[in-house]
């Protein structure tokens, strides 16, 4: 087996990651690396246990077992199974977007983006009593976030609704607001569960150019959910099929493409066919030994 | 436009709906205000309870809301049924305030409330302004500044506090006993007891942490209780329900009100009169309120204030982004605890007396009345809510003139909950998210355009 570019100079490790709850095994004894500057793509049917192993890397959940290593571009390295989930996305980097869009829908599209950055602008107010009397850089540092602030509306194309609600804006205007939201806490590895669901295809075109625009030009790793494969297919550069909680594939998209073990589990097969293609299995593993 | 034009070609009220309509409301009314009104129990000579009969103050109410009903299913409803079928999301967007008149409002009434004792005492001279400085100026502000206070914790970071009395009751108490065995002064002791009060904040925001909605709300309200409990049982310290009197007044920066030789009166040559010891008081709450609603304003443009808000529209969002919840919960619980803290230890100083009596539920459940009515996030809208609720109560004394309606026994004041309930029932059909729902945003890049309220989310308790 060659050693692919994502073992190299992998962004995040996981290592035998287990999550149970109760009797169900959600997510069992997963193992990948997702590699630095790389789109990796997490597919597989539904209930395959995707957005656990999301809610894992970003700490919503604790797993049950396994190792969650995150390694920043200088170096430092993040145990994130052992960090609070504020914590994941403040000091480790880690960004996430959701399933269901979680804006923050009574504030403005600027305040969103804002809030994000969070971190930075509490130290600049000198954790808010510096802020209030009035000293310290805090203007500075608050004209600083309303620019970038503007720099990822003009990305996502929505500088003109900067001042208006976020939940006044159509679905997909906010997936793309809730991702330029999570980039505004300037994250090492942005993962994203289901960016393109519920677009049009041209709005599903333009999605595929903003990510591949954050990993080219910010520079920033990507983890991705996706059902649409046109997207997956499309932008990824590294592809992790998962079928109930179990890693079935791992490779290049075309790899995974082919793998007769995706395209089982997606399109289902005939009990003969099973056979078949166990026997061809087989075959392979046994010209692999 | 088929509706418009139906409802405007109708030919003349229909009296007979109107009438039928009157007399539903009637046997409503009768069910309701007949045992309410009608029946009233007292205590007789041997301490017996007997019912007497007033169905005649029932039925004055009962024919009261008849006609009501009658005028306005004939003549108002048609009207409104005709005006009401703007589209709603038209509706939603009409609500935003203009901001500009909104701050012109606000100058004006913060004009209006540094010239009210000067107005007040200029129309009714010294010893007449006493009753509307003290009952209505200093009673309202009092509860603005609590509903201020509050409205960080409710209305900012969306945290619902039942239990926010035991801030006023702790720092009332703080200023009580200190003042007394310390004999410390009412400025020294003013941060004090705001200091006391925001760490009994952090010390009930700890184990409440976790919880959220129904449940937050019952540990607060218990919170609440506890104080009180405490108060009323720790007699040692608080001489319980009898609570503690001659608490010290406040000075002047070392001027006492008093008729003293060095008392402010012989000072400035001035007639004695208790009025410029109430004047001053008004003052001195108008300013405590001012740097409430200051501080308070100036936190909504820190990243704090805007967590406390993200924290109310969506906190898992929030801790995806990085912001310590546990922190921006405990900030805002000390922080509204501390304002609470200021406004009781005045209350105490004012008073010259305080028992766990003031602090009871029912106060609590006032400030809360207070911010939702006033809408969640708005200041100008929890001061008119505090103006329109207590003041309300408090002229409800002065109509003297409902006794020529309902006999010389009748005493308006007795139905101030009843009232009060009306009023809040009515209010939330007319405007669900309270008189100012649209919410100022805290930062904009070409202009400020109000969020209306139907999109602003109240929080998870």
């Amino acid at each position: 087996m060659t050693t692919e570019r994502w073992d190299n100079d992998p962004v995040l490790t996981v290592e035998h990651v287990t999550m149970r709850f109760g009797g169900l095994v959600a997510v069992n004894d997963l193992t990948f690396k997702a590699g630095r500057g790389d789109i990796t793509a997490l597919i597989g049917p539904n209930g395959a246990g995707k957005t656990t192993v999301f809610n894992c890397i970003t700490g919503f959940y604790k797993p049950t077992m396994g190792r969650l290593d995150l390694a920043h571009r200088d170096g430092t390295r993040y145990m994130l199974e052992r960090m609070p989930d504020f914590k994941i996305s403040g000091k480790a980097k880690v960004a996430r977007t959701f399933q269901n869009i979680r804006l923050f829908s009574g504030m403005t599209l600027l305040e969103n983006l804002l809030v994000a950055q969070h971190n930075a602008l509490m130290v600049a107010s000198g954790m808010t009593v510096g802020g209030i009397l009035g000293i310290g850089g805090y203007r500075a540092k608050e004209k600083e976030a309303m620019e970038r602030a503007k720099y990822w509306l003009d990305k996502i194309r929505l500088t003109a609704r900067a001042d208006d609600p976020a939940g006044d804006l159509p679905y997909g205007a906010q997936r793309r607001l809730e991702i330029a939201r999570a980039m505004c806490t300037g994250p090492e590895l942005l993962c994203l569960d289901e960016p393109a669901a519920g677009l049009n295809p041209r709005e599903s075109a333009e999605l595929n150019e903003l990510l591949l625009g954050i990993r080219d030009t910010e520079r920033t790793s990507l983890l991705l959910i996706e059902h649409d494969m046109s997207v997956v297919m499309e932008i990824s550069d590294h592809v992790v099929v998962l079928e109930y909680g179990t890693k079935i594939s791992d490779g290049t998209p075309a790899f995974v493409q082919n793998d007769p073990r995706v395209i089982a589990a997606y399109l289902g097969v005939d009990d003969e066919e099973v056979e078949k293609v166990e026997k061809q299995l087989d075959v392979l593993t046994g010209e692999a030994g | 436009m088929t509706d418009t034009a139906h409802a405007t070609s109708r030919p003349g009220p229909d009296y007979a709906k109107a009438a039928k309509d009157a007399l539903l409301a009637g046997i409503i009314a009768l069910g309701i205000f007949g045992p309410l009104v009608g029946l009233k129990t007292e205590q007789n000579m041997s301490n017996e309870l007997i019912v007497r009969n007033d169905m005649a103050s029932a039925l004055i109410i009962v024919a009261i809301v008849m006609a009501g009903r009658f005028l306005l299913s004939a003549f108002v409803f048609p009207r409104m049924g005709a005006r009401g079928k703007k589209p709603t999301v038209a509706n939603a967007i009409d609500e935003g305030v203009k901001p500009d008149r909104t701050k012109l409002y606000a100058r004006l009434g913060l004009l209006l409330l540094f010239l009210y004792p000067i107005i007040v005492v200029s129309l009714l001279g010294f010893q007449g302004s006493l009753k509307w400085v003290d009952n209505f100026g200093i009673q309202i502000l009092i509860y603005v500044m609590l509903g201020w206070g509050l409205n960080i914790v409710v209305g900012l970071a969306g945290l619902l506090d039942l239990g926010y009395v035991a801030f006023y009751a702790v720092g009332a108490y703080s200023y009580a006993l200190l003042a007394i065995n310390f004999d410390l002064s009412f400025w020294v002791l003013l941060p004090v007891a705001g200091i006391l009060a925001a760490m009994w904040g952090v010390i009930l925001g700890f184990p409440v942490l976790r919880l959220r909605g129904d449940y937050l709300a019952i540990v607060t309200l218990a919170f609440g209780e506890i104080i009180r409990l405490v108060l009323i049982n720790f007699r040692e310290l608080t001489n319980g329900s009898a609570g503690i009197s001659s608490i010290p007044k406040v000075t002047l920066f070392g001027i006492p009100f008093d008729a003293s030789p060095d008392g402010f009166a012989k000072m400035f040559d001035l007639p004695l009169s208790s009025a410029y010891y109430k004047i001053f008081l008004y003052y001195l709450i108008l300013l405590l309120a001012l740097l409430t609603a200051y501080v308070t304003i100036r936190l909504r443009r820190m990243p704090i204030g805007r967590a406390w808000e993200a924290l109310r529209e969506d906190e898992v969002a929030c801790r995806s982004l990085g912001i310590n919840t546990t922190n921006t919960k405990l900030t805002a619980f000390a922080i509204g605890a501390m304002f609470a803290g200021f406004a009781g230890s005045f209350f105490a100083a004012r008073q010259g007396f305080v028992s766990p009596e003031s602090f009871v539920f029912m106060e609590s459940a006032v400030i809360v009345a207070i911010v939702v009515l006033g809408g969640m996030g708005s200041m100008i809208g929890v001061a008119v809510a505090a103006a329109a609720m207590i003041g309300g109560t408090e002229l409800l004394r002065e109509l003297t003139f409902l006794k020529a309606v309902f006999g010389p026994e009748f005493n308006p004041d007795q139905y101030r909950m009843l009232l009060f309930g009306l009023a809040m029932v009515g209010i939330m059909i007319w405007r669900p998210r309270g008189f100012v729902s649209a919410r100022q945003p805290t930062a904009f890049l070409f202009e400020r355009k109000a969020v209306s309220g139907s999109l602003v989310k109240e929080g998870h308790g």
